[in-house]
């Protein structure tokens, strides 16, 4: 698609050199993230317009009755060219949407673009529903969810059904990403039931799982000299972890990471609890991109080896990145999903 | 030991610079040769593809309203449903044509126009840009939205957002059509269960401009690499004269115990950075010489940079490598021969004087009988060989072939010259020339490739230009075009145009498979337009009058060759039998057509009625026109189509690419000149010794320097007289061979005499430049040098 415009405009300086597609640039005169984080539910499940990007990110670790791991993405990217604007067409805010179904073999994916304020694209917290196109996230509300969405080659049709409370990310929600305090507003729902049916050029393979869903938004998540993340979703079979590590131009780390146990209680970790090291480099699309990973987190006894369910789950999207189904292996067993950002 | 061995041969470049200038400047102008043809290409296609985007709203199936507009409501429920469609706002501002797209969803952005600048993409969708040629935004001037000039728009056209372009005309919440993009996702829902009030349009094929263009830069990538091949020949002299001259010194350094291997790799070593430095020279040369070539190309330092701007040049990094690529390759494949020769040569051998040309002379029956080997080979694929391979072979066969055959060949007409030669000079002059062709062979072969390029390229290019205006010509026969959105309209829109205009040409067509190959027939009415306009290639006698009179079917040239249908064969239309009458050029066209006329075809498919009707008129009355439709039928613009403004723009675009070609063959001639001014330069000396007696003998050396001129003379012409059917024959593998491998029809090649003529002027004048200075040289020897001739025993 116009891939070069997008690159430009959604996410607005990802061609300069600050930070991963431009999440370290200046705030101007967009919100910005407060402590303490208050939230409003289910206002919040929806957008917010005067911060500068945000997004509705869900992924799912999935097995057909074969036992054959399949992986699914289904995100909906918002970002403003300006904090107010007019409406209709001149609305300064886009919308870009990604799916991906990830097979052992094979990575399916499709992009989505569209202008705010003609209702091509958008989010209403109540009730719930998030969409591009034909491509819709729908709830009664945001613990019962339908979702559907197509490409070229590929289509699936899904219901959600969370099991567990929502859990706030960092300082109740407060998610700091980097020494100089730069933050988003992040939750998730980790606990959703999925099943459904992906539509594949090989034929309709129905299929159960387990689903997370982060809410972020922000203006400024990366500091300036951040050049990409590497953030983990995992659910063992003890709890479930989140992680992530942002890659620092002088070679340093930023981490944080969240423990949750199986009854929803989060225990959050500052930066150099959690550590992440690579252990395996694949060739993607001419770039090494590390798909085995070692992951640890002492204080609740995590040191796992990970592995990419399919090493090739490149996002060729405007803004390209990796992100696809893994397993774990080591102090704890289980699967989960990895996104990789700046490896340019 | 290294060292001194590479010192002992780098000396000989000091001792002959002239022989190192001669290496280095064939090299590069052959590399830049190379890479200018490859930049005007690149840049070529890259305006084409810009013209096509203007031209070619015709490529994507659109949606369309019978009430001329869509709501944007529709447009979002399309969305919605899974349809991957774009919205279009378009009319008219103070006469000029406003189209509004949005570059989000659009299959091809804004058309031309480059968004590569953030912050003037943010303008284009929050507040408003106007894209336009200079000449149409000075006509808008009161409007206060930002104007930004972009050259490869389409004239009188005007680019905008679809939200400024719904402003603008004030069409609250209102398209006027929507396009649809060309992959789909695969669950939909029924597009007549979404919106059963639009209908759906599919592609007019609009991208025929582009198929057509893609065969003109095949052609010309051969005609880039023919230059390139005239370079190498004057490398190949360079290296091998370095050779001849370097072999006392190699004897010496080799009698000195100098191992052979180590002589071939520091030899080799010192080609490579000679290659290097000239190929950098070269890709920096070529760069000048198509800046300087597109006239509306200007190489800016955004080029040096890599950033993208529309309509400058670009140097590419891969530019750069396969320019220095070819360089180092040319030279390896150039010095080869010499590098095998100087690995097998036994070391007693080395020093014997002119050793290079007396074995290049015992070679010669060689040479003819490898010549000959190679012409039987090109006629062989000519006749039997298919697919592009074989037609690319066909040509390097031809070429090398007849090179290797020049100086056979001119050395028997020297021969039979000889022969008939009456007085005692004229026999001298015509031994002396014989004598004298080894060393001038390889630039006289340099000579007879530029020559032969030139011709083919010319006629190429030339049988290229005819055949697309009688493309635009027979396409676009009508002044005006107008389509209906429904039979209803149809109808209305006939009754109307009929009493104001020449002639209104209903187009119908309906899609069939003719014998298993999907094709359109269409059902045109008889009328000048297209007797005139519509050539046959083939033809029964009488074909246009029988097929007026329902007797038989036309049918274009890809149904033809595909189908392997002759004139005279039967093709079944609707159940019913028509012989074929005529096969028509259909250039681009990738699938089959027929055409029957028209009460033949309302007989066959009498559902069918014409939607689109071509209008014959005065060009200067289509505005006025279009405002009656616009007011009387609430017409849309994008149902109305000025072909004749079309017709120019496309025109324009292309005329740009000829004037290159143009300069390319003024520059390709000169490299020759080039390559036979420096083998008589290097000859002047060589040849004192034969000169000297005939001096002596009472020729003053006035009269010996215009003997020298005569000669260049003679010997161009006679290149020139073996160039002409080489450069037809090349000319005629490119287009009878090549592009039907390539493209599945031919180009029909035209004769041009006049421009032939004046190439063999050029030719004779290069070479006649080239032969002045060392005339002049050997006409101001002093007698002195003349007479050391004979006190030294050589």
């Amino acid at each position: 698609m116009n891939a070069k415009i997008l690159a430009l405009l959604l996410l607005p300086c990802a061609a300069s050199a600050q930070g991963f597609a431009g999440l370290g640039t200046e705030t101007d005169d967009f919100a910005t993230p407060e402590r303490p984080a208050i939230f409003d539910f289910p206002a919040d499940h929806g957008p917010h317009d005067d911060y500068r990007i945000e997004w509705w990110y869900l992924t799912a670790n999935l097995e057909a009755a074969d036992g054959t791991p399949y992986g699914l993405q289904w995100t909906l990217f918002r970002s403003a060219l300006a904090p107010d604007g007019g409406d209709g067409w001149s609305s300064p805010q886009l919308w870009m949407g990604h799916a991906a179904v990830t097979t052992p073999d094979a990575h399916f994916v499709s992009e989505r673009l569209a202008r705010g304020g003609i209702g091509q694209a958008g989010v209403t917290a109540a009730p719930f529903e998030a969409w591009i196109d034909d491509w819709q996230l729908k709830g009664p509300d945001f613990d019962a969810l339908t979702m559907t969405a197509s490409g070229p080659d590929f289509a699936y049709d899904m219901t959600l059904t969370a099991q567990g409370p929502l859990i706030f990310q960092g300082d109740n929600g407060y998610s700091v990403k980097s020494a100089e305090g730069q933050a988003s507003y992040y939750y998730s729902q980790p606990f959703y039931e999925i099943e459904g049916t992906l539509i594949l050029p090989d034929g309709n393979v129905a299929v159960t799982g387990n689903a997370w869903l982060d809410r972020e938004w922000s203006s400024q998540p990366l500091s300036d000299n951040q050049t990409g993340w590497d953030w983990f979703s995992l659910s063992l079979d003890a709890g479930k972890l989140m992680g992530f590590r942002l890659r620092q131009t002088d070679g340093s780390f930023y981490t944080s990471a969240t423990w949750i146990t199986p009854g929803g209680e989060p225990t959050a970790y500052p930066d150099g609890a959690f550590t992440a090291e690579p252990t395996t480099t694949t060739n993607v699309q001419g770039r090494d991109i590390p798909t085995g990973w070692n992951v640890r987190l002492d204080a609740q006894g995590v040191d796992v080896s990970l592995q990419a369910i399919n090493p090739q789950a490149w996002m060729d999207t405007s803004i390209p990145y990796w992100e696809g189904p893994i397993t774990v292996t080591g102090s704890h067993n289980g699967v989960g999903y990895l996104e990789m950002t700046g490896y340019e | 030991m290294t060292r001194a061995g590479l010192q002992a041969l780098v000396s000989h470049w000091w001792r002959n610079p002239m022989q190192l200038f001669t290496l280095v400047v064939g090299l590069s102008l052959a590399t830049a040769l190379w890479s200018g043809v490859q930049a005007v290409n690149a840049e070529a296609r890259a305006s084409y593809d810009a013209a096509a985007q203007t031209l070619g709203e015709g490529q994507f199936a659109q949606i369309t309203s019978p009430t001329g507009t869509i709501l944007q409501a529709d447009y979002i429920r399309l969305r919605r449903a899974g349809w991957l469609v774009s919205p279009v706002a378009e009319g008219r501002l103070d006469g000029v044509r406003l189209i509004g797209l949005d570059p989000l969803t659009a299959p091809s952005g804004l058309g031309p126009v480059d968004l590569g600048d953030g912050e003037l993409t943010v303008d284009v969708l929050t507040r408003g840009v106007l894209f336009a040629t200079q000449d149409t935004l000075d006509r808008i001037a009161a409007y206060d939205v930002e104007q930004v000039a972009s050259p490869d728009i389409a004239p009188g056209v005007i680019l905008t957002d679809v939200g400024t372009a719904q402003r603008l005309l004030d069409l609250d919440d209102q398209l006027n059509r929507l396009i649809v993009a060309p992959e789909q996702p695969i669950t939909q829902t029924p597009f007549n269960d979404v919106t059963p009030a639009l209908t759906m349009r599919s592609p007019q094929g609009g991208s025929d401009v582009a198929r057509l263009t893609d065969s003109f830069h095949l052609n010309l990538t051969a005609f880039g690499l023919l230059s390139f091949a005239v370079g190498i020949f004057i490398v190949h002299g360079a290296i091998g004269l370095a050779f001849e001259q370097r072999r006392p010194v190699i004897r010496t350094l080799r009698a000195l115990g100098f191992p052979l291997r180590r002589l071939v790799f520091l030899i080799a070593f010192e080609l490579l950075v000679i290659s290097l430095i000239a190929g950098a020279i070269g890709v920096g040369l070529g760069y000048i010489v198509a800046a300087a070539l597109l006239p509306d190309v200007a190489a800016t330092i955004s080029g040096l940079y890599g950033a993208s701007v529309s309509g400058t040049l670009q140097l590419r990094p891969e530019w750069w490598a396969s320019g220095l690529m070819i360089a180092v390759g040319g030279t390896g494949m150039a010095a080869m021969s010499s590098l095998i020769q100087l690995a097998r040569m036994p070391l007693l051998a080395s020093a014997r004087p002119r050793a290079w040309a007396m074995q290049a002379g015992r070679g010669r029956m060689m040479q003819a009988g490898l010549a000959a080997g190679l012409l039987i080979l090109a006629a062989l694929l000519g006749a039997f060989g298919s697919g592009l391979v074989a037609g690319f072979g066909m040509l390097a066969a031809l070429l090398i072939g007849a090179a290797l055959a020049l100086p056979v060949v001119l050395d028997r007409v020297l021969a039979f010259g000889a022969s008939r030669a009456k007085s005692v000079v004229a026999e001298w002059f015509w031994a002396d020339t014989r004598q004298q062709l080894p060393g001038l062979s390889l630039a006289l072969m340099a000579l007879l490739l530029a020559m032969a390029a030139n011709v083919g390229v010319s006629t190429m290019v030339s049988s290229f230009r005819l055949t697309f205006t009688g493309f635009l010509d027979q396409r676009l026969a009508s002044e005006f075009y107008v389509y209906a959105d429904d039979a209803e309209q149809a109808a209305a829109l006939q009754t109307y145009l009929t009493p104001r205009v020449d002639k209104v040409l209903p187009i119908q067509s309906i899609d069939q498979d003719i014998r298993g190959l999907s094709s359109e027939i269409y059902g045109p009415t008889a009328h000048a337009t297209y007797r005139d306009n519509w050539l046959f290639l083939q033809s029964a006698p009488d074909a246009w009058a029988r097929i007026e009179a329902g007797e038989g079917a036309a049918i274009n040239e890809q149904l033809a060759r595909r189908a392997d249908i002759d004139i005279g064969d039967e093709i079944t239309l609707a159940g019913q039998p028509f012989p074929v009458l005529g096969i028509y050029g259909d250039y681009g066209n990738p699938i089959g057509q027929v055409i029957v006329t028209e009460p033949v075809f309302a007989r066959l498919f009498p559902d069918v009625r014409a939607l689109r009707f071509g209008l014959r008129m005065d060009a200067a009355d289509i505005p006025a026109l279009a405002a009656d439709l616009r007011e009387t039928f609430d017409l849309a613009e994008a149902n109305m189509i000025n072909q004749a403004g079309i017709k120019t723009f496309s025109l324009d675009v292309f005329e740009r690419t000829f004037t290159v070609t143009g300069a390319l063959n003024v520059l390709t001639l000169a490299v020759a000149g080039f390559a036979i001014l420096m083998s008589l330069l290097t000859l002047a000396t060589m040849r004192l010794p034969q000169l000297a007696p005939v001096w002596a003998q009472g020729l003053t050396r006035a009269r010996l320097g215009r003997i020298e001129i005569v000669r260049a003379v003679l010997l161009a012409l006679l290149t020139a007289a073996l160039a002409l059917p080489l450069g037809l024959a090349l000319a005629w593998t490119l287009l009878a061979v090549v592009n039907v491998e390539a493209f599945g029809w031919r180009l029909p090649m035209f004769l041009f005499p006049l421009d032939y003529l004046r190439l063999a002027v050029f030719a004779v004048v290069a070479a006649v430049l080239a032969a002045l200075w060392p005339a002049r040289k050997l006409a101001r020897t002093r007698p002195a040098d003349l007479l050391k001739v004979f006190s030294n025993e050589r």
